[in-house]
């Protein structure tokens, strides 16, 4: 038995930190298989392959590093939207601010409640998908997640569901850590739109494994904004059925260190997902991760990873994406593309884009740039008599509407160009 | 009101003089044709005038209406009337064609303390012009140039000169890539703003272009310089021999 193994000491002192809630038999498996796994893996540190590009020392430390609160001073995302609201504070939900957990074509209850229950659908899926996801590669955070998380909703969407469901996650201590984990299955030929907004905690470690059955519809929309010191690692596991529909995208602004993992694995033919991202970052302490894993494992079926990432004063921007292409997976067609656009010369942006392909009759490209505002096209809008600062912002929403385009909902899309532009004029001031 | 004096503009980055003491005074209301062979810095004088980077001005001065131009940033020349038609306009992907043009003309009203205009005015304005110039909607609505032809990219351009109503307007090689149609149609679009108080300089290479934008003034530029002035008729002797005859002229 290898002694003082840092990966090793860090798992144990994580496992010990937080207390295992009590639950049904099948819960309480489920959460040994996670923490066993955990265990054997070790909390990921810098020398890890998978970490390379992202200190997760701040993600893995006890107790969690403090954040100081941030004042944002605006509407909130989403509000605009008919929604149902759910409201986590400090990733412990709050039924006062939240509406009632009834929404037609929807099965909503907490993920305590769940898991108490001796008979349940989610036994299934909780901490089946996260467990599926750790092969070939190890998401030790993820494990942690599933063996101690007591927060979380299990939601089952029967039909189409009439209005989003909207989550917003408050941060109200500077030394909350929060672990939250929902299960969420959409039934055959349903759908179903999840929206995410906020920091949610100092610490906030969240995983969602989202059951998607055939001919099913699930839409994801985050906005992780403006909070400077949070940290944040997101896991989000998805698997797809026949004919499928999976659309995630996430806006990162801000925040010391944001690392959102997604992992997706089509399992029916003809399905189709899309993953992406666009985030905006200010500053040496900004670093933020995106790092997502596509299997392929049916036929037909198309995948898009589109990620865009502005960086300033010395921020970092990650991106690991690969497309993993199973023998049978024929016909597949797969796109990946992430690019960083650096404002200066002091901020870095680290691509390692993969591809490994089994399968001899699909179609797979991808591509990775890096690179500076295009000057003519800011002289161009100069000699029109555009201010350099907002010529700059302009080029910059334009280059990351590419990704925000992706979301499906030509409102939900224009909520996020709206709100980026807000923050960026607000920027300027 | 553009009054050029001596002007001597070289390169930033490297050893090599571009202008060598340009001399050009364009009244109120005046248009004037700068023509050249290739390479005598034509469009070197409207990057400079215009403000973009990568030129050292080593001296002479450019002043608009009095206000010197060469102290301004690119911005404040646009403010202050300055509007360069540029040879080959930028495409901007993911910027909407009716976004950039109402940014554009709200920050001017916005740097000379005019009232910004409201969404429903300045689509008014827009269209009004826009079809005068045979921009449709789809123009309008597709970015900034991107997937234009040749012809749409030049009446894009002087749509914004249209909507930005400059004092001063500089057309570099504005007929380039047009067909005989497609330039009509430009000049038409230039002839309209012709009202006895804006003024044009028009570079190009070709006399066809002036027969449809008359000049008041034709000046030839050889080696960074203005080396001949005179009518219209300057222009027909270029067409008609060259620039030989009058480079061994003057040398």
């Amino acid at each position: 038995m290898a002694v003082n193994n840092p990966k090793f000491d860090a798992s144990e002192a994580l496992l010990g930190a937080y207390s295992v809630p009590d639950g049904a038999k099948w819960a309480l498996d489920a959460r040994s298989l996670a923490a066993a796994n955990l265990r054997r893996m070790g909390a990921p540190v810098k020398r890890d392959e998978y970490w390379k590009y992202t200190n997760p020392v701040g993600l893995t430390q006890v107790p969690a590093p403090k954040a100081a609160l941030f004042e944002a001073g605006e509407t909130p995302m989403f509000d605009a939207i008919d929604r149902l609201k759910l409201v986590f504070v400090d990733g412990v939900f709050d039924a006062d601010q939240s509406d009632d957990l009834a929404l037609s074509g929807l099965e909503i209850e907490t993920l305590s409640d769940a898991l108490s229950k001796d008979i349940h659908w989610a036994k299934d899926l909780f901490g089946v998908l996260e467990t599926n996801g750790q092969t070939p590669v190890d998401r030790p955070l993820a494990a942690l997640n599933t063996a101690v998380a007591q927060e979380g909703f299990v939601i089952k969407a029967t039909g189409k569901v009439a209005k989003p469901v909207a989550i917003r996650y408050l941060h109200a201590s500077d030394s909350s850590d929060a672990m939250v984990h929902h299960v969420i299955k959409v039934d055959a030929g349903a759908s179903l739109t999840l929206l995410e907004n906020g920091p949610g905690a100092a610490r906030f470690n969240s995983v969602m494994e989202v059951d998607v059955l055939d001919g099913a519809e699930f839409h994801h929309i985050r906005t992780q904004g403006r909070d400077h010191q949070r940290r944040t690692a997101t896991h989000m596991f998805g698997r797809l059925g026949a004919q499928s529909i999976f659309r995630s995208f996430t806006m990162t602004v801000n925040g010391i260190l944001t690392r959102n993992e997604s992992v997706l694995e089509f399992t029916g033919d003809d399905a189709k997902a899309t993953v992406g991202g666009a985030s905006a970052g200010d500053g040496r302490d900004f670093h933020h991760d995106d790092t997502v894993f596509v299997t392929h494992d049916s036929l037909n079926c198309e995948s898009r990873q589109v990620f865009k990432k502005v960086l300033r004063n010395g921020a970092t921007g990650v991106f690991q994406g690969k497309i993993l292409v199973k023998a049978d997976a024929q016909k597949t067609d797969g796109y990946q593309i992430s690019q960083g656009l650096l404002l200066d010369d002091n901020s870095n942006f680290l691509a390692k884009p993969e591809l490994e392909i089994y399968a001899d009759d699909v179609i797979c490209s991808h591509g990775s740039t890096v690179g500076a505002i295009d000057e003519d096209a800011i002289f161009y809008l100069l000699s029109r008599g555009v201010p350099k600062a907002q010529a700059e912002d302009m080029m910059i929403l334009a280059f990351l509407g590419e990704a925000i385009d992706e979301i499906e909902d030509d409102a939900l899309s224009a909520n996020i160009h709206e709100r980026l532009a807000e923050w960026m004029e607000r920027r300027r001031g | 009101m553009l009054d050029i004096k001596n002007l001597q503009v070289g390169l930033e980055e490297e050893d090599k003089q571009i202008l060598k003491g340009v001399d050009l005074k364009i009244g109120e209301g005046e248009v004037h044709a700068i023509m050249g062979p290739n390479g005598s810095g034509k469009s070197t004088m409207s990057y400079v005038l215009a403000g973009k980077s990568g030129y050292k001005v080593t001296g002479g001065s450019a002043t608009l209406y009095g206000d010197d131009l060469l102290d301004m940033a690119p911005e404040e020349r646009a403010a202050a009337g300055l509007f360069l038609a540029f040879q080959y306009p930028v495409e901007i992907p993911g910027v909407g064609n009716m976004t950039f043009l109402r940014t554009a003309v709200n920050a001017q009203r916005k740097a000379r303390g005019e009232p910004e205009l409201t969404a429903g005015e300045f689509l008014k304005e827009v269209r009004t012009k826009a079809k005068s110039l045979k921009i449709d909607a789809d123009m309008l609505k597709r970015p900034v140039n991107v997937g234009f032809s040749g012809g749409e990219k030049k009446r894009n351009e002087i749509l914004q000169m249209a909507m930005l109503a400059p004092k001063m307007c500089i057309l570099d090689e504005t007929d380039s890539g047009l067909d005989v149609d497609a330039m009509k149609l430009v000049a038409e679009g230039v002839n309209a703003l012709r009202d006895g108080k804006r003024s044009f300089l028009v570079i190009t290479h070709y006399q066809r272009l002036l027969d449809h934008i008359k000049p008041d003034v034709v000046h030839i530029m050889a080696d960074g310089k203005i080396i001949k002035s005179g009518g219209p008729e300057l222009a027909l002797e270029v067409e008609n021999n060259g620039y030989a005859d009058i480079l061994a002229e003057v040398a």
